[in-house]
């Protein structure tokens, strides 16, 4: 039986607005930009009860990530929002070079993440960006699962110092976590307790994790949930404490294997305690068009995927 | 303040830096920073609201400057020491393992005068504008300034800026084009045609002055004419016409000079046709 529950389904990326809203009131540094999007990212909010601190850039990514590292020179705490496509693979020179290296206090907000976007097909399906984004040193890379997770997550950023990637979804999802709990940057969450399987989840993933947790009960296996949340700095202490206790790990993720929360999770384990693991994610493709459900079912991004993947995982632990 | 007798002995101090630090590297661009010697010059000594001896990241209260064209540090580390960031003996290390003064402007090592990192080009106009902005909401009477190589036109990023900071009027803004008609390829003509840089510009809404980037009493009355039109709801472009490799005769107007370091001949050569003025580091 899962003991979460949802009373809705809300997408992160309102979350994150209503908490650019929140930080905008206690902090007068916090600025945002918008490269033409401001509605869908939900900056209007903000735009409406700060209108001196928005900056509406046009159809200039560029421009935008290296105006925002300018600002946050000069104190300012600036969120730029586009879909995480545009976020990340149209501007990673200008992020590497004016944000990452010179470290400026860039907060990269990047909604639209994952084949969930849906029907818009490939070009706007981010899968490679939480890689990017965690290959470069000085970036702090957050990915919250749900819509109150995304509001609190969007608190921290704006008082972490440091340049810091933060990925949302587009589509509505089960609003479960707690709407009071503050999040802590590199701080993943054990939601469930288990001893034979670790599911490690991140995103829109976590919801389906806790539901894959419920189908290996009823067929005896006691699954370990992590909501991780934060890429980077991946809290290694958490993975490890729960693969010492199960032996075993599935992540699982809307995005590549590659560089992803799975290739985070395996290149810490390789060195230090080699796990079995399995990984739920995309297999080195591309999306396409369809119902941001309908996509994720396909690429088996759901419980039945995790399941799958975590009977396969315990056959290699039992060997 | 110095004067014009004082700026030129000072320029010709820089360049003989600019020779010095890329020789002992044997690395380095050597063309586009002896171009730019007497625009740093005045920029640095006597147009800049700064403060060298208490460097702040943020720049609050003060003008800023940002080097786009990140590859002719050498001309920005000898100004900066010369004005008194750091000390000038530290010149000598540049483009070594574990120096401030990396290849390309960099943030990571603490140099002061430098906030931003550049090399990939086409950006830095991006953070002046953001700079500005931030300046405005602030009420920071401070200007921003930012160079660039005429090269360098060619990245789009450079384009979304313009058309930025002209259409939403970022009028605490001076941008400089290293106007010498070469890059590494060869002339701008023959590599990506510029076209009508001054049309370009005014198009983008801005004000574009034009200057001789090798006599310092015109690059100080334009720059403070510039200054000038600070506040009038446009942003400003100078057109600085330059030789690549001036000072250095058989440096001038050859792109072969744009990114290679003189052997010890050349260096010699060179240092030869530059007196030293303020003391050599």
């Amino acid at each position: 039986m899962n003991p979460y529950q949802f009373k809705e389904k809300k997408d992160t990326r309102s979350g994150f607005g209503a908490g650019l809203l929140e930080a905008g009131k206690r902090h007068p540094e916090v600025v945002a930009l918008a490269a033409d999007l401001k509605g869908s990212v939900k900056m209007d909010a903000f735009a409406k009860a700060f209108p001196e601190r928005f900056i509406q850039v046009g159809i200039a990514e560029a421009n935008m990530i290296s105006m925002a590292a300018g600002l946050a020179l000069c104190g300012k705490i600036p969120f730029t929002g586009t879909f995480a496509e545009f976020a990340t693979g149209r501007v990673y020179d200008q992020i590497r070079q004016s944000v990452a290296y010179s470290n400026q206090n860039v907060k990269i907000y990047a909604p639209h993440a994952g084949v969930s976007v849906g029907e818009d097909g490939a070009t706007h399906q981010a899968l490679e960006d939480m890689g990017m984004m965690r290959m470069m040193p000085n970036m702090t890379v957050i990915h919250p699962c749900d819509y109150n997770q995304a509001y609190q997550a969007t608190l921290a950023v704006a008082e972490h110092n440091g340049p810091v990637y933060l990925r949302c979804g587009r589509p509505e999802v089960p609003n479960f976590t707690d709407p009071n709990k503050p999040f802590e940057i590199g701080k993943a969450d054990v939601l469930l307790e288990g001893a034979d399987v670790t599911l490690a989840a991140i995103g829109h993933l976590v919801w389906p994790a806790l539901e894959a947790a419920e189908i290996l009960a009823e067929r005896g296996v006691k699954a370990e949930v992590i909501c991780v949340s934060t890429l980077k700095p991946l809290d290694t202490p958490c993975i490890l404490k729960s693969v010492l206790k199960t032996g075993c790990i599935v992540s699982c993720e809307e995005h590549q294997f590659n560089g992803g929360l799975g290739d985070a999770i395996a290149q810490f384990l390789c060195r230090t305690v080699p796990t079995p693991m399995e990984m739920v994610g995309m297999d080195d493709q591309f999306g396409q068009s369809g119902k941001p459900m309908e996509l994720m079912d396909f690429y088996g991004l759901n419980a039945a995927g995790i399941v799958e993947k975590a009977e396969k995982v315990l056959e290699r632990k039992a060997r | 303040m110095l004067n014009t007798t004082e700026l030129n002995a000072t320029a010709c101090q820089i360049r003989r830096d600019v020779i010095r630090m890329i020789h002992g590297a044997k690395s380095g661009h050597t063309g586009g920073s002896l171009g730019c010697a007497d625009y740093f010059t005045v920029l640095y000594f006597n147009v800049m609201r700064h403060n060298p001896q208490a460097f702040r990241m943020d720049g609050k209260g003060e003008d800023l400057f940002f080097l786009s064209n990140g590859h002719i540090s050498p001309v920005l580390y000898s100004t900066l020491a010369r004005c008194g960031y750091f000390p000038i003996e530290e010149l000598g290390t540049f483009r070594k393992l574990h120096t401030r003064l990396q290849g390309h402007p960099s943030t990571q090592h603490h140099l002061p005068g430098i906030r931003m990192a550049s090399g990939s080009l086409g950006q830095g106009l991006s953070n002046a504008v953001g700079a500005a902005l931030a300046k405005k909401m602030d009420g920071d009477a401070g200007i921003v300034y930012t160079l660039h190589g005429d090269g360098e036109l060619g990245e789009g990023q450079i384009w979304e800026a313009a058309m930025f900071a002209g259409a939403k009027g970022v009028d605490n803004l001076i941008a400089t084009i290293d106007y010498n008609g070469l890059q590494i390829d060869g002339s701008t003509k023959a590599v990506l045609d510029l076209g009508d840089l001054r049309a370009k510009f005014e198009s983008f809404n801005w004000t574009v002055l034009e200057m001789n980037g090798h006599d310092v009493a015109e690059i100080e009355k334009t720059l403070n004419r510039a200054k000038g039109l600070c506040g009038q709801g446009k942003p400003v472009m100078i057109l600085m016409k330059t030789e690549m490799g001036h000072g250095v005769d058989f440096m001038v107007n050859d792109n072969k000079w744009h990114g290679t370091a003189p052997n010890d001949e050349q260096a010699a050569a060179a240092l030869a046709q530059l007196p030293v003025t303020l003391g050599d580091y």
